[in-house]
């Protein structure tokens, strides 16, 4: 069985209560934070655990802390990316909806740890049933004396608030989250500077993910030591995932880093299996932005190693023939899902979401999205498929923020590994007219022939 | 109204003269501005558009944004600015029960197209129509972090999960019977602090 750390009592009534989430050893970090240890040893303990950034980008979070500048009569502010907009991932909805107390220990404890009196969750606005959630669970918090004036009589004060979004897939870039914040429109801003010098009203700011505060939680009151002797190599501690596409059991898992996909995607423990006894044709295991993978290379690498859930193994060889952990929204799509479609799908999805500010990412996701849509029409021709390649080309790198990226690299990835069913969708534009041909007539991946040396 | 009314082409001087939000409403952006340093209260905008959009029929007209810069003590193009960003703010009258049907991957893989033909088919609108009585507005949108419950759509603060054709029509049935405009936000929402 796999060890948990922030879904350990995801079972039991009531859990978002204070009462019930006291009695189960809840905010027992912010006791021993708050008494008995230093900011800098929090940071150490972050540090040594080796905990990574969850929201996607995967950066050392004890290493992003520390950059974090502490000039002399200016205020630091922490700040909790709950903006959870990435397509396949809905873990944070998931702790916050059962567990708000989790986040908010971990905001107490790391808003010490960073020398932060004022801490926001800024929350996208579709989840606003979750906001009411964690609303009452701070209110709750303040009542008992945990947020406030002098907290536990050591002379600590932290005003925790909630702010809601209102629907922006780029507010989770942290910059464009602060603006946001700022109460403007969701641009991402130019980095240097980076948050951590100038970030919320030009103060030092930390962004973090929903699930790295709450790991928090468990390294603090374990130590940093325990939480990296779980795991493989830099991907330490446990990952909650997000199951959803053509599985048995859709839903959100919390795994210890290194557990093989083969065994995620099919063991009963996580998803089951393929819905409907149908063949695995593709996941995507990070979340949208990150590369798909055809089935032969989803859980074995291309030199035949065994795939693992780990930041390591799923980019193994790179974009050629790896993909990403990123956010841990992990998509499994069936024999009859069409690859076009599905990429024309996410293509539409970054058209609608580019902030407009980069021509590269604003014209070039609108560009992608036409051509991916009038191939998926079977009323494109086979340069439209080179064309998608080098538009992605020419967005990727080229954009103030990672969304140009995020919206190239699918594209880029599909077809590198799905160029036949790209082809088919030229050559047989009768029978593709029918959004659903891929039910009639499965088109699976073919696996390249082996290249001799 | 029309159900296919236009938001207001032109600024309307009678009409923002007659805006006046609720007490609980006024209390409730008072409240949200508090939670800010001090000269920072414009943070607020967002959580306070949602409130405005609430107190005046689901949408956020001209006046109504001219309303909201003056109770904030902004200019109108800082809220026009953020209000036209946002795909939850709506620049133009919509139903009562605007029916928002996730489009995005995992949905789509589970049958999302087949739900937003059904609810266009039941109602007799299109993407992007109001009925004629003012009641649903049907919609698609970009993924709301329900994949792993999908197909599903959001009705105001309401998710609606793991969408069937029967489920589909009993949510329209209740609705339909209660009549009330589904809003994304309620009042008295500060309740923290």
């Amino acid at each position: 069985m796999s060890r948990k750390l922030l879904l350990t009592h995801d079972n039991v009534p009531n859990l978002h209560t204070i009462d019930v989430y006291r009695s189960k050893g809840g905010y027992a970090s912010v006791e021993k934070a708050l008494k008995k240890m230093t900011p800098e040893e929090i940071v150490e303990e972050v540090k040594k655990s080796g905990l990574r950034g969850r929201g996607g980008a995967g950066f050392p979070t004890g290493m992003k802390w520390s950059f974090l500048a502490k000039p002399e009569g200016v205020p630091r502010y922490l700040v909790c990316n709950a903006d959870e907009s990435e397509p396949g991932t809905f873990k944070d909805r998931y702790l916050m909806e059962r567990n708000p107390h989790l986040l908010i220990e971990g905001m107490i404890t790391s808003s010490f740890a960073l020398g932060a009196n004022t801490s926001y969750i800024y929350i996208r606005g579709e989840y606003f049933y979750v906001s009411r959630i964690l609303e009452t669970a701070i209110a709750e918090a303040y009542a008992k004396g945990w947020l406030g004036k002098n907290i536990l009589g050591t002379g600590y004060n932290l005003d925790l608030y909630v702010q809601v979004g209102a629907g922006a897939y780029i507010c989770g870039e942290e910059t464009a989250l602060l603006e946001s914040l700022e109460g403007k429109r969701g641009n991402p801003r130019i980095k240097p500077p980076f948050p951590a010098i100038a970030g919320l009203y030009g103060c030092p700011t930390v962004v973090n993910n929903v699930e790295t505060i709450a790991a928090v939680v468990p390294i603090v009151n374990d130590g940093g030591d325990e939480y990296a002797k779980i795991g493989i190599g830099r991907s330490t501690g446990t990952k909650l995932i997000s199951a959803s596409g053509n599985i048995n059991k859709p839903g959100v898992y919390e795994i210890e880093m290194g557990v093989p996909v083969e065994e995620f995607i099919f063991s009963d423990q996580y998803c089951g299996g393929i819905a409907n006894g149908k063949r695995m044709k593709a996941c995507v295991p990070g979340g949208s932005s990150v590369p798909i993978l055809p089935d032969y290379l989803v859980c074995k690498t291309a030199t035949g190693e065994d795939r693992l859930m780990t930041y390591e193994s799923l980019s193994d060889g790179g974009f050629a023939t790896g993909s990403m952990l990123g956010s841990g929204g992990f998509i499994v799509y069936d024999e009859h899902q069409c690859v076009v479609r599905n990429t024309w799908n996410f293509s539409r999805f970054y058209h609608h979401e580019s902030c407009g500010q980069c021509s590269p990412c604003r014209e070039g996701t609108g560009w992608m999205e036409r051509v991916l849509h009038r191939l998926e029409k079977g009323m494109g021709n086979m340069n439209d498929i080179d064309l998608l390649v080098e538009l992605a080309k020419k967005i990727e790198g080229n954009t103030i923020c990672p969304l140009g990226d995020a919206a190239a690299w699918p594209v880029a990835a599909a077809i590198k590994h799905f160029r036949h069913e790209f082809e088919y969708h030229v050559l047989y534009p009768e029978k593709v007219k029918d959004s659903k041909h891929g039910h009639k007539e499965p088109i699976m991946p073919v696996k390249p022939a082996p290249v001799m040396a | 109204m029309s159900a296919h009314a236009h938001g207001t082409q032109h600024f309307d001087e009678t009409k923002r003269a007659n805006i006046k939000f609720s007490a609980e409403a006024l209390t409730t952006i008072e409240n949200l501005m508090k939670r800010y340093p001090e000269g920072k209260s414009k943070s607020a905008l967002l959580p306070v558009l949602h409130v405005a959009q609430a107190e005046s029929e689901g949408w956020l007209s001209a006046e109504v944004m001219d309303y909201v810069a003056e109770l904030m003590g902004i200019q109108s193009i800082e809220v026009f600015e953020v209000a036209s960003f946002y795909s939850m703010y709506n620049l133009r009258p919509i139903g009562k029960c605007q029916l928002e049907v996730c489009r995005t991957s995992s949905c789509w893989a589970r049958g999302a197209e087949d739900v937003v033909d059904y609810i266009s088919k039941k109602l007799n609108i299109k993407e992007g129509e109001t009925t004629t009585d003012g009641m649903f507005t049907l919609k698609t949108v970009e993924c709301l972090g329900s994949c792993g419950s999908a197909p599903m759509l959001q009705c105001g603060a309401e998710y609606h999960e793991n969408l069937t054709e029967a489920k589909i029509d009993a949510l329209i049935d209740r609705y339909r019977s209660e009549g009330t405009r589904k809003n994304y936000t309620d009042l008295n929402y500060t309740n923290s602090k």
